[in-house]
């Protein structure tokens, strides 16, 4: 046991140390981020567009890095502390995840914007992810819901994307498959335990389901930038997804007892309101261009707003803040 | 013989000290070129692995130390880490410090495949070596840890997940 304390309080030592070298491991706006990417080869494939990559590895991060911001949200919140340890592990992998894909957003058009420019320093109308990744927690039973969707939603995405002709695309994408597949079996469990649970779970299940849905149309709509970097052999086309999503949607819903909802859109002329099972509603944006997806062509929520004021506050107050 | 490879492999990682770079299968490549410089090649564990950037300090401290003045750390991302890479060494060590060393990582051709429920797998607690035990939580501590119980000696015990 001794022997034990000392190694820790030698590793703790050079911990210390190491966190005042300079060369800083921190992980925070201010303290200067280590590259994700340092010593990767970032140069783009030929044949792929440099621009068209950057928009691409924006919106898959901006998917992780708003998504894993909701989820940070319920640090605190969460019903257990299981739970709560659960969303926080799967937060802190798609903030991973982010990194890597805002980093190679910023070496692939050649702008040079680290993660920190990019996370930190854009307006929501510049953020391309879908507005499943966006819109404000319900209650638990609805966060299970949403990130069934969304897990479900981007292992099928990841895993085409590991066939990707952009190798550190593809890189992201094998380790985020083992990653998200974990994500997919933890809100598979809980929507099974709710929907298969008392009366009053499986009330707050089907509610929840109910709230999200409206927002999966969007996560099979392609861009015009996927359905390039799709022929480019470097993207996915996000309609492809849609049959593998239903079958795994379906094995949970049945185990789950539940029913699939109904596919809305809002794309028709006049705002959708969503009832949420909780006591908030929100508006989704008006679609000016029937057929594009909202979140991807830069449309979102108030609710991006009001997330990114939280979020980039100490950033915008102190712009070239250090410490 | 003091080599830079000895040096960087002796490493301990951040948030599993008992195991060193070397044991966790993460240093890719040590290279020591004429000059005297010095190229370690790592491979992250998780995406969001917090400890990325200690390892990467540690490595230049280490190596610093040692006298080698020239280092540069670089990221390998492809091949990705793998649970596989963990050395016998490195298995028994985590044993040893109460933790269920991983099982063979799976290998898959085409979708992964849904699982519903709790693990269908036996564990042996590494406290008393009961294979009655259950798993509490997927996620634990640390992304790369699940957590368990032990329903013979009663005893929690952690695990690292196969990736």
């Amino acid at each position: 046991m001794l022997d034990d304390a000392h190694e820790a309080l030698a590793h703790a030592g050079n911990a210390y140390e190491a966190l005042n070298d300079g060369d800083d491991p921190r992980w925070a706006y201010g303290t200067g981020f280590a590259d994700p990417l340092a010593g990767v080869d970032t140069r783009v494939p030929d044949g792929v567009d440099g621009a068209d990559l950057a928009a691409y590895c924006l919106m898959l991060g901006d998917d992780a890095l708003i998504m894993s911001h909701r989820l940070q949200e319920w640090c605190t919140r969460a019903p257990e502390l299981e739970e709560e340890v659960a969303l926080a592990n799967i937060a802190l992998d798609l903030l991973g995840q982010a990194r890597l894909l805002l980093a190679r957003a910023g070496t692939a058009d050649g702008s040079g914007r680290d993660e920190d420019a990019l996370a930190f320093r854009r307006d929501a109308g510049e953020f391309r992810n879908v507005l499943l990744a966006e819109v404000p927690n319900g209650d638990f039973a609805e966060a299970m819901a949403r990130l069934l969707v969304f897990a479900t939603w981007r292992l099928a995405l990841l895993e085409r994307l590991t066939g990707s002709r952009d190798p550190v695309l593809a890189a992201v994408a094998v380790k985020g498959v083992k990653e998200v597949a974990y994500h997919r079996d933890y809100a598979a469990g809980w929507v099974v335990r709710l929907g298969d649970g008392t009366s009053y779970s499986r009330e707050r299940a089907v509610a929840g389901l109910a709230a999200v849905w409206p927002l999966v149309t969007e996560l099979f709509t392609p861009h015009e930038v996927e359905l390039r970097l799709a022929s480019a052999g470097a993207g996915a086309d996000p309609s492809a997804l849609r049959e593998g999503f239903d079958d795994v949607l379906g094995q949970v819903l049945t185990a789950a007892t539940l029913t699939r909802p109904t596919d809305t859109t809002f794309t028709q002329s006049s705002d959708t309101t969503l009832t949420r099972p909780t006591d908030t509603t929100f508006t989704l944006p008006r679609d000016t261009a029937p057929g594009r997806p909202a979140g991807r062509s830069g449309t979102h929520t108030a609710a991006l707003t009001d997330l990114l004021a939280e979020m980039q506050s100490v950033a915008r107050a102190h712009p070239d803040a250090t410490w | 013989m003091v080599t830079a490879r000895g040096v960087a492999g002796a490493v301990a990682d951040p948030e599993l000290p008992m195991l060193t770079l070397a044991d966790l299968g993460i240093l890719r490549e040590v290279e020591e070129k004429d000059g005297g410089a010095v190229v370690v090649t790592i491979t992250p564990t998780y995406s969001g692995c917090p400890a990325m950037g200690t390892i990467r300090a540690d490595l230049f401290a280490a190596l610093r130390e040692a006298g080698y003045a020239d280092v540069q750390v670089r990221t390998l991302l492809f091949p990705a880490w793998t649970t596989d890479w963990i050395t016998r060494d490195g298995r028994r060590k985590l044993a040893e410090a109460g933790i269920a060393p991983p099982g063979t990582a799976p290998v898959r051709h085409g979708p992964v495949p849904l699982t519903l429920g709790p693990a269908h797998r036996r564990l042996d607690c590494p406290n008393c070596g009961s294979g009655d035990t259950e798993e509490l939580s997927r996620f634990g501590a640390t992304a790369c840890k699940s957590l368990w119980r032990c329903r013979a000696c009663r005893e929690p015990f952690e695990h690292l997940k196969e990736l």
